[in-house]
């Protein structure tokens, strides 16, 4: 007996922050004007798409002591924008990334319980930590949290947001005109939490949500974080789209289920993933080389290798060769602000192993930077990425993919016309959405 | 010039209403008052009346009836979503009224909330503002967690130190969240391809906002709002309130009882743009009845409905004379509460704007798509930006 087919379970990412988005193309608009929201959500919406998906930043990144201005600059608040879609499409998922140190669950509760009403069940919280004072700068409440606290305080302010969801029941609200009852309950919302973290007590204020509350994912790494996920998330948005790497990831993650209880199917492994279509696979990995050139320019490949160094390259020429001199030890200082400032642990090896393959190669700094930054995941015609994106799925190596188009806002459009329709022939992605809520669409289950 | 200039018009949106009683109307729609349908619902409805704004009204616990803490009522409306993400939420759907939701300013971020309100201005195309609201209630207090309040137990409580630091701290909560408006500058984006810059950085700057109660350094994540500053909206009955809107506000709503107020009031707002007059409305067309109506929701209720500011009832005529008064004393615009929604809402929209239309006093189509175009504000000059 053959396995059944899993379904294939996709997600747009709007376009970040940094340089996988190729700002420098004609066809690329505002990355703030409402339109561009509206469009990618309406693409993903009309391709059946899961959610669409925001990541956060609080500070606007700063290189040398100056705001980076390399990449694009500036995003809008998340939970307005996402309200704001709302509005304009019906069905498609609305993922938010919402940092757990610079709020309080109170706030953050009410904001998701608004959102998921707004929208009729379709929230979902990426629930992020930060531990940097740069960006606590920005902040009432300051951000410096020791290494050791930083998943502890995420799962408490989790935990107690889903204490504060689960204050009211779905039924509290009763509205009888007739007998002039409004509540059943007349302590409906009342809640109490004191941990190391948090010490709150009182009365909600938002009834429960459609979905009793957002979806949750997670995106750490780490032992810690994978575990945060096994505990407690609904989806996790990987770093993993390579098939190897993924089927490994995979596994650990989905084997950490069980001593908390839950099954594989209750945690969604969703890789972010980038992709580059042609006619032909040929013209695909012609356009794919063209767009890596657009995404490291000269600039870029010099702070990328700055970056690695810790110190100022700026005299460098790009098309040249590797710095001779060896990088700074001790913690980089040059780039702040990064999501995950890739700490290089080792620098000295990795400049040593750069400069050994760019002499192996004839490799300049900007090829050198574009060579081991990683190329797009999915490269190739509309059947060759359908059917990638089919068997990391099937290979369990994922449970589908976040995508990460390069242009805002027509990204997906092509993705959309073209691979969209492949899949619905495999039969491995839906054709019509068969519930309304974004649990519904990730085949959870629904809370009571 | 008052007196002839035409009148401005918003209306406060709460709940079904702002009497206790008014989700018992047939017309009224309790069951949908957490979904983005009923709101998108009366706000399309304050457009089609043409008016400048709604607001939206909110608080950090649910509605209570007690001075602090919680009043265990079930025969009212309580819970309500975030004003915020309600303004977000009807922006797109809506294109030339003005959004301005409440936004508690103690306990929050102005980070969070100049963006957020940002954001609804770049969702909306140039409709957005914010009216600052302090919380004085421990119960509040207490779901933060983060300082410790005293329980209010009089009104009196209200005049001691507690209120004139939280007042205090609105003023330079605001006085944030307007330089974070403007940390960037309007051509900040360059997306120069021969060096690769897609902002001038020059144009990018830090706000170093250091006060009492926080600090914050910037610059926003958000670009600058297409309002360039979007509206801020003062309630004020008290002194400190009043400080605060002639600090911090662009329009100032007041609750004066007669004339003679309205003159005492002009003297404390002094230099504020526009002085909204502030009243809850119960209007029907055959005289007499609004009153009644009233008293048929204050026998539901089991009490008679006071407010803070003047409860109004009669036909939209007898409001369009008040309000012409009231406008002659010195008042640029009314915000007007509606006693029951639909009913009251309608009724502003239907009756008593037609009835001032009539009269030369009110717009027969918009002037302009943005709030501060609407209530005749110039885009503001940035700040930061060299003269």
């Amino acid at each position: 007996m053959t396995k059944p087919r899993k379904q294939v379970h996709l997600a747009v990412h709007f376009p970040g922050v940094n340089n996988t988005t190729v700002w420098s193309d004609p066809r690329s608009g505002s990355h703030i004007d409402f339109s561009s929201f509206r469009h990618l959500a309406q693409t993903a919406e009309r391709a059946k798409f899961d959610f669409l998906f925001l990541a956060e930043g609080l500070r606007l990144r700063e290189y040398a002591g100056q705001i980076h201005d390399l990449d694009v600059v500036g995003r809008p608040d998340t939970f307005t924008v996402l309200a704001a879609l709302a509005a304009v499409t019906d069905r498609l998922g609305l993922a938010g990334t919402i940092n757990s140190t610079f709020n309080e669950p109170y706030e953050v509760a009410r904001q998701f319980a608004s959102l998921d009403h707004l929208s009729d069940g379709r929230a979902a919280w990426n629930v992020v930590t930060s531990w940097d004072a740069f960006t606590g700068e920005n902040f009432r409440r300051g951000g410096f949290l020791p290494a050791d606290q930083r998943y502890e305080r995420a799962e408490r302010f989790m935990r107690t947001a889903w204490e504060l969801f689960d204050s009211w029941r779905r039924d509290a609200v009763v509205a009888d005109k007739e007998s002039g009852r409004f509540l059943d309950d007349p302590a409906a919302g009342t809640f109490a939490h004191q941990d190391a973290h948090f010490d709150i007590a009182g009365r909600f204020g938002v009834p429960r949500s459609p979905q009793g509350r957002p979806v949750i994912f997670q995106a750490g790494d780490s032992d810690g974080g994978r575990e945060f996920a096994a505990a407690t998330a609904d989806a996790i948005f990987s770093r993993h789209s390579e098939l190897e790497a993924g089927k490994a990831f995979y596994a650990d993650v989905k084997g950490r289920l069980a001593k908390y209880g839950r099954t594989p199917d209750q945690l969604l492994v969703l890789p972010a993933s980038t992709f580059v279509l042609g006619d032909t696979d040929a013209e695909a990995q012609d356009i794919a080389a063209e767009v890596r050139r657009q995404q490291v320019s000269g600039p870029t490949a010099i702070r990328h290798l700055e970056e690695v160094w810790n110190r100022d390259l700026t005299g460098y020429d790009p098309d040249g060769p590797l710095p001779d001199v060896d990088p700074i030890a001790g913690e980089n200082t040059v780039v702040k602000g990064r999501a995950s400032v890739r700490q290089h642990r080792d620098p000295f090896a990795v400049a040593k192993q750069w400069r050994e393959l760019a002499e192996a190669k004839g490799l300049s700094i900007r090829d050198l930077v574009i060579h081991v930054s990683g190329k797009q995941t999915y490269i190739g015609s509309p059947e060759t990425v359908a059917e990638a994106i089919d068997h990391s799925v099937q290979e369990d190596a994922s449970d589908g993919a976040i995508l990460v188009p390069h242009i805002t806002p027509g990204g997906l459009d092509e993705f959309a016309d073209r691979v969209v329709p492949l899949l619905q022939e495999r039969g491995v992605f839906r054709t019509e959405y068969e519930g309304t809520t974004l649990r519904s669409h990730l085949g959870l289950a629904d809370l009571p | 010039m008052p007196g002839t200039s035409p009148l401005h018009l918003a209306v406060a949106l709460d709940g079904a209403g702002w009497h206790p009683a008014a989700w018992r109307e047939a017309d009224a729609r309790p069951r949908e008052l957490f979904s983005g349908r009923y709101w998108t619902d009366l706000v399309l409805e304050a457009e089609r009346g043409l008016l400048d704004f709604v607001t939206i009204e909110d608080s950090l616990g649910p509605q209570s009836t007690a001075l602090d803490g919680f009043d265990d009522r079930v025969d009212q409306v309580r819970g309500r979503l975030d004003a915020v993400l309600v303004a977000a939420r009807v922006a797109p759907s809506t294109s030339r009224i003005g959004l301005v939701p409440s936004a508690i300013v103690t306990h929050t971020e102005p980070f969070h909330l100049s963006k957020a309100v940002a954001t609804v201005d770049h969702a909306s195309r140039g409709r957005a503002g914010f009216r600052p609201v302090i919380s004085a209630r421990a119960s509040d207090a207490k779901h933060f967690g983060r300082r410790d309040v005293p329980v209010l137990e009089r009104l009196d409580d209200l005049e001691d130190r507690l209120l004139l630091d939280l007042f205090e701290e609105a003023a330079d909560y605001v006085e944030a969240v307007r330089r974070l408006w403007d940390s960037w500058e309007d051509d900040a984006e360059i997306r120069d391809a021969a060096t690769g810059r897609f902002v001038d950085r020059e144009k990018l700057h830090r706000i170093d906002f250091e006060g009492r109660w926080f600090s914050v350094r910037g610059p926003s994540i958000t670009p600058r709002p297409p309002q360039g500053q979007p509206v801020v909206s003062v309630l004020a009955h008290v002194a400190p309130a009043y400080e605060l809107a002639v600090r911090a506000a662009d329009v100032v709503h007041v609750t004066p009882f007669d004339s003679s107020d309205v003159h005492r009031i002009l003297r404390e707002v002094r230099g504020v743009p526009h002085v909204f007059g502030e009243l809850v409305v119960f209007l029907d067309d055959r005289p007499g009845a609004a009153a009644s109506r009233k008293a048929r929701l204050d026998e539901l209720a089991g009490a008679e409905y006071r407010s803070d500011a003047l409860v109004f009832t009669g036909t939209a005529g007898e409001l369009a004379d008040l309000l012409l008064g009231w406008r002659e004393a010195g008042l640029s615009g009314f915000r007007l509460r509606p006693g029951a929604v639909p009913h009251d809402l309608e009724a502003i929209t239907r009756a008593l704007v037609p009835e001032l239309q009539r009269r030369g006093a009110f717009r027969t189509e918009y002037e302009a798509d943005t709030l501060r175009g609407l209530l005749g504000l110039p885009r503001p000059v940035n700040r930061y930006a060299p003269a």
